[in-house]
């Protein structure tokens, strides 16, 4: 199982999923519809270590975050 | 990195990091604050921090850093911070000048495009995310 989760204002309780890739978790959460407004500038962390790639393969266990845009400071 | 619920100790924390350093030969210590500024009639700014992944930037940019005969400090407020107050402070210690000047510049510009920490402007006690100040993180869009 899979566990994503939505930083900052995003404001969306966790989900828990199976899924083998990135991809695989991309396509189903494109099926939500609170998130459609977010999807297309959020970046993606995988167990906290930023990633750019859809081909990465995922394990039971893996935490997927979802980063919406920032503004520290 | 240092992490504070609230508004900064701004004296405290460059008196303290001038400390540290006192014996380290540094040539240059430049400091940056960011201090929140009363407009369009905010009361305060509220943070959301992840943690993990802010330590891992701080951490890459340290490494960046000690390449340069350098160190970064950085500290930021979790949750409210009044205006006139700090919520963000940084600091380069650097053996020469003009590293410390060229390095001040681009780890503030960097932590602004990515550090993942999340603004809010607090007006009548209510949080609004400060969505059109808030900047995609590189690599946004992977799942769109």
């Amino acid at each position: 199982m899979i566990k994503i989760e939505f930083l900052g204002p995003i404001g969306k309780a966790p989900l828990e999923m199976e899924a083998k890739t990135l991809a695989e978790v991309a396509t189903k959460l494109k099926e939500e519809h609170d998130l459609s407004q977010w999807l297309d500038k959020c970046a993606v962390a995988l167990n906290d270590t930023m990633v750019n790639d859809l081909t990465l393969s995922l394990k039971d266990g893996d935490k997927i975050s979802i980063l919406p845009p920032v503004c520290g400071g | 990195m240092e992490l504070y619920h609230g508004a900064l100790d701004t004296k405290e924390i460059f008196g303290r990091w001038l400390d540290e350093e006192s014996q380290s030969n540094y040539g240059a210590y430049i400091p940056f604050v960011g201090t929140i500024r009363a407009e369009d009639g905010i009361e305060a700014l509220s943070f959301d921090i992840y943690e993990p992944i802010l330590q891992q930037w701080f951490d890459d940019w340290q490494e960046k850093a000690q390449a340069l005969g350098a160190k970064v400090k950085m500290a930021h407020a979790i949750g409210d911070v009044p205006v006139h107050s700090s919520s963000y402070i940084s600091a380069v210690f650097s053996s020469k000048r003009k590293v410390a000047l060229v390095l001040i510049e681009t780890f503030v510009e960097d932590f602004k495009a990515n550090a993942p920490i999340w603004k809010y402007d607090v007006k009548e006690g209510q949080r609004i995310y400060a969505e059109e100040r808030s900047t995609p993180m590189t690599g946004a869009g992977l799942f769109q």
